[in-house]
């Protein structure tokens, strides 16, 4: 962890690599092809600053909008309100997008239909350097060389030539890794990448990322619905829910201290490989995640949470709460 | 409960008395084979397998993907391909002889009364034209020829206890989320009261919240009804949660069957202990260990143990094809070398 | 590549498939060597000389083989080499030519006739001659006696009214039987052996006769041959590079055209996706078949122009929809967001991202069509709108269906086209089902 306590969500840090703030992506919906009929908000009001060489892990399930940050981040959605600073530059035009995916490695989540089929792992490598024109030949050959032994599919000749289809999961997936690397970005950004592996995978894949991340000190972050993988990772997470990022502290708080009442049925949620489990129930709150066409009012959470205020929470959306240092919630438990 | 219907408490009647039976040897396989023809050769999905589950009681099978713990299961339901190249063995369900009935006698006797699956795939295969409630109760109309309340009666029973709201039996299966979705397919497996459950990556495709709320699910049936559960999936945290045993598979065939307790805190075969130790852990601080290098292929798998290459123990014994052994007094069964001094060869 | 080869091979109808279509490429590849373009246009003529020795609706020789009798083939007998006496008087000169035939066959020939020439006789002037007919068994037909013609004559000994007075039968029956018995053709048995013909004339001294007597058989060639005594083997030969050319110009075209236009409908969305999508609704209630026929009609019946409209009628037709919903699932993988990740451009993204991943989904497709569109050349010429000079599969199916061939019981000059056509359509449709298994495995039977 960074030794200045950081001003949590507002990003105001200067010199921070990325900073977010208010940024809201919504996806308009419409009907019979043009008519307005409302938005899905996927993304509401999520600040925060990433620092070079920080990991930062963003927790969340399915439609917690985790993913849309990070197509929002990469550009690959436009956002509907807020600002994105990378580098010092606030991504506003086109050019700006550009210049910022030049930075910006991409891992996605699954291996397979992240690589093109047709393409061997050299064509692969090769292509982000042949679109932004970067190199000579033989720089781009030697370069191509230099990120398979980072990742380390070695010896490399063995894999040049070889088509994803022939490779197993983990190769697959070291191949995502390294053609992120190949531009020698600034930041990785990778979304759920070792959840479609196996179990015995996904640890060396995770330390590989945690490797690379040191030794390049490079900013990630990383997007998982698993917590158990995170302190493997990162020290630093965000826990997100339909659309807002709920609660965020360090990996050994959340685990030990969770303050949030979602982050709280999360934990409860998730079990350790233990036969003990299989004697008790798991202490999880019904219902669903709401939808985000119409979220609830207040806190999104609300109609699910065991510790609701009703004169408070479905009427008034919580902000940030600082109860300790360095750990943002907003839930109204925490007023002060 | 008083106004429970009373086809609802035959049914837990029934329960009791599965449960008075309980410690009764419900499934017992025995050298089972499942080999498929491929165009690129003989793929030897299941090789040798054998192991019994006991009246109650519920299995986990963990293993790697592609190492033959779904091919299991479609033995077991008998769910083949057309590509079968060798499928032979004994499976005795509750004493029959199942590889020995003919399809028909199969159909009618074995799958959804005996047994029924409740598969990843399923919870998408829902008939979108149908009431959810009447999918439910298809099998006992159609097949059973209940009249029609007795049905719908024995269908809320199986809704309450997958915990799927009574309501939601007359919407379709688009109006339902992918969890209320599951809940509806698990209610369609539980209705003909089956003695055994086939789970195959029930959960998968969830929410971690919904994931849970369906594991508390099925261990209240399971508690309730004493049904017995195969619980097929990659996910070793997770399968922990409805164990009583866990039976590892790796390429192909069975190297560990053992009690939960030993499975997962101190397993015996050293594939099982790489599996463990590269499971990340929430709330322990461990370093996480990884198995080196891929499985094998399971078209031409290597000679010997099959696990030997990646293998931190082997010995020169390794080359041998290891028998199962049967080791402890809780009577694991492991498929290794390391145990023949200690263990019984079976 | 080597890997699909190696899998297409595993398929027996797809290595039979390939077989037929090497084996169509190899005959067009030699056809087009041997017989020029222009040289089989000119061929095809009615009027080229080269067929007047050629019989009349003759079967093919391999009929023989299904018959016990021994059928007559084409017997041309050059009056230059006949056997020459000459007896000169003043500046006139009398010449016998004794030309023998040797005929060892079970039937009848199809027809006789005497290409009498003659060379250094001054235009204008008469020349007489006779001629006797002698059979094996020695007996002898007068053919003419004292004969007058100017330079040449073409005597069609057949249709001579004067022999089929005088003994009852067409002339070869005549000629080639005993001819003091006298009952119907079809009962007649030819008599084998040596026949001689003994021309006998008057010329100036100076002067040469020459010719031929040309005895027709009744099988001629691999093929057979027409109404107009053409050899159908030449256009059975140019009717494969012109169905490949146009089947595979056709195919490659639209399939290619509506692939890539699909494509970049797919790609940007918007108004260029419903133009497209706009177009093809129309096109595809729009039958080809009327425009087709249509254009043949006004405009012109040129192949290539035909080739033309076919390509441009099929481009906006179902495989646009198809395509469409394919692209649509393929526009989302997640290798393409990669690459927009990385800064791809729109054209990079579609030209090397989005179409490749298709290939394995068309290949197959391009292969199937191209049976549809090669018959689709042989309807139009079947129905009179195929290319008025190229000889073509489609154009003899359209002779012999306006000959009335299977009427006639002449049923080699519809099958030969049509076996060619449906080898083409198997040929195709076994490669391209193989490949169809092959790039998209979810439909393999094991």
């Amino acid at each position: 962890m960074l030794a200045v306590p950081r001003d949590g969500g507002t990003a105001m840090n200067n010199g921070a690599l990325l900073s977010v703030k208010e940024l809201c992506t919504w996806y308009e919906l419409k009907k019979w092809g043009f008519f307005h009929a409302g938005y899905v908000r996927a993304l509401e009001n999520v600040s925060f600053g990433l620092q070079q060489g920080e990991a930062l892990t963003v927790v969340g399930e399915s439609g917690s909008g985790k993913t849309t940050l990070l197509k929002t981040i990469l550009g690959l959605v436009p956002p509907t309100k807020g600002e994105i600073v990378f580098a010092g530059r606030k991504i506003a035009k086109p050019a700006d997008i550009v210049a910022l995916r030049r930075q910006v490695g991409y891992v996605q989540q699954d291996p397979y239909g992240a690589l093109p089929s047709f393409m061997n792992v050299r064509r692969i490598l090769l292509e982000p350097m042949v679109v932004n024109r970067v190199g000579s030949q033989a720089e781009r050959e030697a370069r191509i060389r230099e990120v398979l032994e980072e990742v380390r599919l070695t010896p490399v000749d063995d894999f040049l030539y070889k088509f994803p289809h022939m490779l197993s999961g983990g190769q697959q997936q070291r191949v995502v890794i390294a053609r992120s690397l190949v531009l020698q970005p600034k930041m990785i950004v990778a979304d759920e990448p070792v959840s479609m592996l196996d179990a015995s995978v996904r640890v060396e894949i995770l330390q590989l990322m945690r490797r690379i991340q040191k030794d390049y000190d490079l900013a990630v972050i990383y997007i998982t619905h698993d917590l158990s993988t995170v302190r493997y990772f990162s020290e630093r997470v965000f826990i997100m829910y339909a659309g807002k990022l709920v609660e965020e502290a360090d990996v050994r708080t959340i685990v030990h201290n969770p303050l949030h009442p979602y982050t709280q049925a999360l934990l409860e949620a998730i079990p350790d490989p233990d036969p003990e489990n299989a004697r008790r129930m798991r202490n999880v709150p019904p219902g669903e995640p709401p939808s985000l066409v119409r979220p609830p009012s207040g806190c999104r959470f609300h109609p699910r949470c065991v510790h609701r205020m009703d004169e408070l929470c479905p009427v008034q959306e919580p902000p940030a709460f600082y109860p300790e240092p360095n750990h943002r919630v907003e839930c109204w438990l925490y007023r002060t | 409960m008083n106004e429970r219907p009373v086809e609802a408490q035959r049914a837990v009647t029934k329960v009791r008395e599965g449960g008075a039976r309980s410690g009764g040897e419900l499934l017992s396989v025995r050298n089972l084979y499942l080999h498929f023809r491929t165009t690129r050769g003989v793929v030897q999905a299941v090789d040798n397998v054998s192991f019994s589950l006991r009246e109650g009681r519920s299995t986990s099978v963990l293993g790697e993907s592609g190492c033959g713990k779904t091919s299991l299961a479609r033995a077991i339901l008998r769910l083949l391909p057309r590509n079968v190249a060798r499928y032979e063995g004994e499976i005795l369900l509750d004493g029959v002889d199942t590889m020995k009935l003919s399809e028909e006698a199969f159909r009618e006797q074995i799958r959804w009364r005996k047994l029924s699956m409740v598969s990843q795939a399923a919870m998408n295969a829902l008939n979108p034209v149908l009431r959810v409630g009447f999918q439910i109760a298809e099998p006992l109309l159609i097949h059973d020829r209940l009249p029609k309340e007795k049905a719908y009666a024995r269908v809320e029973e199986a809704a309450r206890l997958v915990g799927l709201p009574v309501d939601f039996l007359q919407r379709y299966a688009f109006e339902l989320s992918g969890g209320m979705r599951q809940r509806a397919i698990l209610a369609m497996a539980l209705v003909t009261n089956p003695r055994l459950i086939i789970l195959d990556e029930p959960t998968s495709a969830l929410d971690v919240l919904t994931q849970a709320n369906i594991m508390n699910a099925l261990k209240r049936i399971k508690n309730e009804l004493g049904v017995s559960f195969i619980l097929i999936t990659h996910d070793v945290a997770t399968s922990s949660d409805l164990a009583d045993e866990v039976l590892i598979m790796y390429a192909g065939q069975l190297v560990e069957y053992s009690q939960a307790e030993t499975g997962y805190r101190r397993p015996l075969h050293p594939y099982a202990q790489g599996l463990m130790a590269s499971v990340p852990t929430l709330r322990e601080d461990r370093s996480l260990a990884f198995i080196p290098g891929q499985p094998p292929s399971l078209l031409r798998p290597p000679t010997g143990c099959r696990f030997k290459d990646r293998c931190p123990k082997r010995f020169a014994k390794c080359e041998e094809e290891p028998p199962v052994f049967r080791v402890g007094e809780r009577g694991e069964l492991v498929k290794c070398w390391l145990y023949q001094e200690t263990g019984e060869r079976l | 590549m080597g890997r699909t080869l190696r899998e297409i091979g595993r398929y027996p109808s797809a290595v039979f498939g390939v077989f037929i279509i090497g084996s169509l490429m190899g005959l067009a590849i030699y056809t087009v060597i041997t017989i020029p373009y222009s040289r089989a246009i000119d061929l095809w003529r009615a009027t080229n000389p080269a067929w007047t020795v050629n019989p009349r609706n003759a079967w093919p020789i391999w009929l023989d083989f299904f018959t016990p009798k021994k059928l007559p083939r084409t017997i041309l007998a050059d009056l230059g080499n006949a056997e020459v006496r000459e007896e000169a008087s003043g500046d006139r000169k009398k010449v016998e030519l004794v030309v023998p035939v040797e005929f060892t066959y079970d039937d009848f020939p199809s027809e006789i006739t005497l290409f009498l020439r003659t060379t250094g006789v001054a235009s204008g002037t008469r020349v007489r001659y006779s001629a006797v007919w002698e059979n094996p068994l020695g007996q002898r037909i007068e053919l003419a006696a004292n004969r007058s013609m100017r330079g040449s004559e073409d005597y069609y000994i057949s249709q001579d009214p004067k022999l089929m007075a005088e003994f009852g039968v067409p002339g070869e029956y005549a000629l080639f039987s005993d001819v003091t018995v006298r009952i119907p053709a079809a009962q007649r048995a030819a008599l084998k052996g040596t026949y001689r013909l003994r021309i006998q004339a008057d010329l100036p001294k100076e002067a040469q006769l020459g010719g031929q007597l040309v005895v027709y058989g009744r099988v001629h060639g691999w093929a057979g041959t027409d109404h107009q005594r053409r050899d159908l083997t030449v256009a059975l030969m140019w009717g494969a590079p012109v169905a490949l050319a146009f089947g595979l110009l056709a195919a490659l075209g639209s399939v290619l055209s509506t692939f890539v236009l699909a494509g970049v409908g797919t790609w940007f969305g918007g108004w260029v996706d419903g133009l497209f999508q706009r177009l093809t609704e129309i096109n595809m209630i729009i039958p080809m078949l009327p425009i087709l026929i249509m254009i043949g009609q006004f405009y012109s019946r040129s192949l290539w122009l035909m080739l033309g409209v076919v390509i441009a009628l099929s481009i906006f037709t179902g495989g646009m929809k198809t395509y469409r919903a394919m692209f649509l699932q393929a526009k989302e993988a997640s290798y393409i967001e990669a690459a927009r990740a990385y800064g791809a451009g729109n054209a990079r993204l579609i030209f090397r991202y989005l179409l490749p991943k298709m290939i394995p989904v068309i290949l197959p497709t391009l292969i199937m069509v191209i049976p549809g569109y090669v018959f689709l050349e042989a309807a139009l010429s079947v129905i009179g709108l195929g290319d008025p000079l190229l000889p073509t599969w489609g154009k003899i199916i359209s002779d012999a269906r306006t000959a009335d061939a299977l009427y006639k019981g002449y049923y080699y000059w519809v099958i030969e086209p049509a076996i060619f056509l449906m080898l083409t359509g198997f040929g195709f449709a076994m490669v391209g089902y193989a490949l169809d298994r092959v790039f998209n495995p979810k439909l393999r039977t094991l």
